[in-house]
C-alpha cells in the first residue's frame, strides 16, 4: 500500500499532466493502471488525498458539475519557480531556511569574478 | 556587587557596540573563520549575559552581599518573611528589566526556530511533490529546472541538498563536486542553528544596529567554512568557475527586475552585494591562516568573554576585594 505522500505526488502528477479536470473516479482508475500497488485503492482514499491536497491549496476542485472535478491550482512549473525562488529569494527570514551555494554573491560580483576567470584564462 | 554590577554594565556596552563594528570591519577573519565564528558566539552570549546581569546584579544589591544570599533574600522576600527590608522601586525596576528582557530572548529565539521549522516543512512538502531523488548521490533530490541552482534544507530528520537539472547539465563534473562539499559542509557544521541564533538575535534587538552586522559577518564567514571545505576535495579555479556558473545564471534576471511576473523577475536578488565579496576576495588571492599563536589570542579572548561575565554573575564578590 503506498503512503499518502506517495499517493499525493502521484495524484498531482496525473493532474499537471491532464489537460482537462479529473473526477476522483478518473483518478482512481489512472492510479490503478499505472500503479501496480494501487490495485485495492478505493475512490475515498483519493477523495482523502484530493482533499488533503486542497487543503495545501495546491489542488482547486470545480463545484458546478457531479461528481466534482478536479485540477491542479497551478502548474508544475510554477511551483518549481516557488521553490527556487524560496531559495534564491531575498526575504530575511529564507536565510534561515535554507543555505545557498552562492550566499551573499551578488550578481555584479559574478560578472566580475567571471570577467577576472576569463581574464586568467586568456594570459 | 555595585562595582561588579557597574563592571557588568560597561561589559554589555562594550559588546554591544564598539567590539562588534571593529570586528565586522577585521580583515583577520577571513584568515580564521572558524576562530571567528567562535568569537562572534562569545561577544553575543557574552553581551546578552553581561546586559542582564547587570541589572539583575544592581537590582539586588539592597539584599545580599553575593548573588546566592540575595536571591536567597529574595525568596525570602516574595515568600512575605518581615525580617528582609524590600528594596526600592529603582531596583525592582531593575530587576524586572532584567527577567524581561532575559524572558524577550529566549521568547524570540523560540518564535525564530518554530518559524523557520513551519517554512521549511512547507518547503519539503512542495520538494516532495516535484523533485526526483537523485540516481546517484544520498541524501540529494534533484528539481527540474534549467537553472543552476544548489541549496540545503536542513533537518532534524534528515537533511538533504537540492540540485536542479540546469547545475547538474552546465556545471562539470568537478565543479558539481565543489558544489556539493559546500553544501554538505552547511549542512555537516549545522550552520542554520548559527544563522537561527543571529537572526534571533537581531529580532530581539531590532534597534541595535550592531546586531544586523553581526549577522551578517556571520553568514559571510559560514560561506567561508564552508568554501574551505569544499577546497579540500577541489582546486581553487574549479571553485571560482562553480560559483561563477551559479552566480550568473541570476545575472540576466538582475536586469529584468520590472517583469515581475516572470521568471526572471522572481529570481532576482542576492543580498548585500557589497559585503560578502570578502568570499570571493579571498579566493581570489588566497591569504595564509592565522598563526597558531595568533589564533591562541582570538580563542583566549573567546573563553574569557564567556567566562568573565558568568564568573562574575556567581561571584560578585570578586571584585569587591
Amino acid at each position: 500500500m503506498a503512503s499518502l505522500g506517495d499517493l499525493e505526488r502521484s495524484v498531482m502528477d496525473l493532474l499537471w499532466d491532464s489537460a482537462e479536470p479529473l473526477t476522483a473516479n478518473d483518478l482512481r482508475d489512472a492510479l490503478a493502471a499505472c500503479g501496480t500497488d494501487a490495485k485495492e485503492l478505493a475512490v475515498t482514499t483519493v477523495l482523502t488525498v484530493l482533499a488533503r491536497l486542497e487543503k495545501k491549496g495546491l489542488v482547486a476542485r470545480e463545484r458546478s458539475t457531479r461528481p466534482h472535478r478536479y485540477t491542479a491550482s497551478s502548474s508544475r512549473e510554477d511551483h518549481t519557480v516557488g521553490l527556487l525562488n524560496d531559495a534564491l529569494g531575498t526575504a530575511q527570514d529564507r536565510e534561515a531556511v535554507l543555505a545557498r551555494f552562492i550566499g551573499g554573491i551578488s550578481a555584479e560580483e559574478a560578472v566580475s569574478l567571471r570577467a577576472i576567470l576569463d581574464s586568467v584564462k586568456t594570459v | 556587587m555595585l562595582l561588579t554590577s557597574y563592571f557588568l554594565a560597561a561589559l554589555a556596552i562594550v559588546l554591544a557596540w564598539p567590539t562588534p563594528l571593529a570586528l565586522s570591519k577585521a580583515k583577520w577573519t577571513a584568515r580564521a573563520p572558524v576562530a571567528a565564528v567562535l568569537l562572534w558566539q562569545a561577544i553575543a552570549l557574552g553581551g546578552g549575559l553581561s546586559m542582564i546581569g547587570s541589572m539583575l546584579v544592581w537590582g539586588l544589591t539592597p539584599l545580599g552581599n553575593d548573588l546566592i544570599s540575595a536571591l536567597h533574600a529574595g525568596w525570602l522576600l516574595v515568600t512575605g518573611d518581615p525580617s528582609v527590608n524590600s528594596p526600592g522601586v529603582i531596583h525592582l525596576f531593575a530587576l524586572s528589566t532584567a527577567f524581561l528582557f532575559a524572558f524577550h530572548l529566549v521568547l524570540t529565539l523560540v518564535r525564530a526556530s518554530w518559524r523557520t521549522t513551519r517554512q521549511r516543512a512547507k518547503h519539503r512538502q512542495l520538494l516532495r511533490l516535484l523533485s526526483n531523488p537523485s540516481q546517484t548521490r544520498p541524501n540529494t533530490l534533484v528539481l527540474d529546472h534549467d537553472l543552476p541552482v544548489a541549496y540545503c534544507v536542513p533537518g532534524f530528520n534528515g537533511s538533504v541538498t537540492v540540485l536542479s537539472r540546469g547545475l547538474l547539465t552546465q556545471l562539470s563534473a568537478e565543479e558539481q563536486r565543489g558544489v556539493i562539499a559546500h553544501e554538505s559542509s552547511h549542512l555537516d557544521q549545522r550552520h542554520d542553528f548559527l544563522i537561527l541564533a543571529f537572526t534571533a538575535w537581531h529580532e530581539a534587538l531590532p534597534w541595535l544596529p550592531t546586531s544586523r552586522l553581526s549577522l551578517e559577518a556571520v553568514r559571510q564567514l559560514i560561506e567561508m567554512l564552508a568554501d574551505d571545505k569544499a577546497l579540500e576535495v577541489v582546486t581553487r579555479p574549479v571553485l571560482l568557475r562553480a560559483i561563477v556558473g551559479v552566480a550568473s545564471s541570476i545575472t540576466p534576471a538582475k536586469t529584468s527586475q520590472d517583469d515581475a511576473k516572470g521568471l526572471a523577475g522572481e529570481i532576482v536578488g542576492m543580498p548585500g552585494g557589497e559585503v560578502t565579496s570578502r568570499r570571493l576576495q579571498r579566493l581570489l588571492s588566497p591569504v595564509a591562516p592565522l598563526s597558531g599563536f595568533q589564533n591562541f589570542v582570538v580563542l583566549s579572548c573567546t573563553v574569557l568573554l564567556l567566562v568573565c561575565p558568568t564568573i562574575l554573575l556567581i561571584a560578585p564578590r570578586l571584585l569587591s576585594w
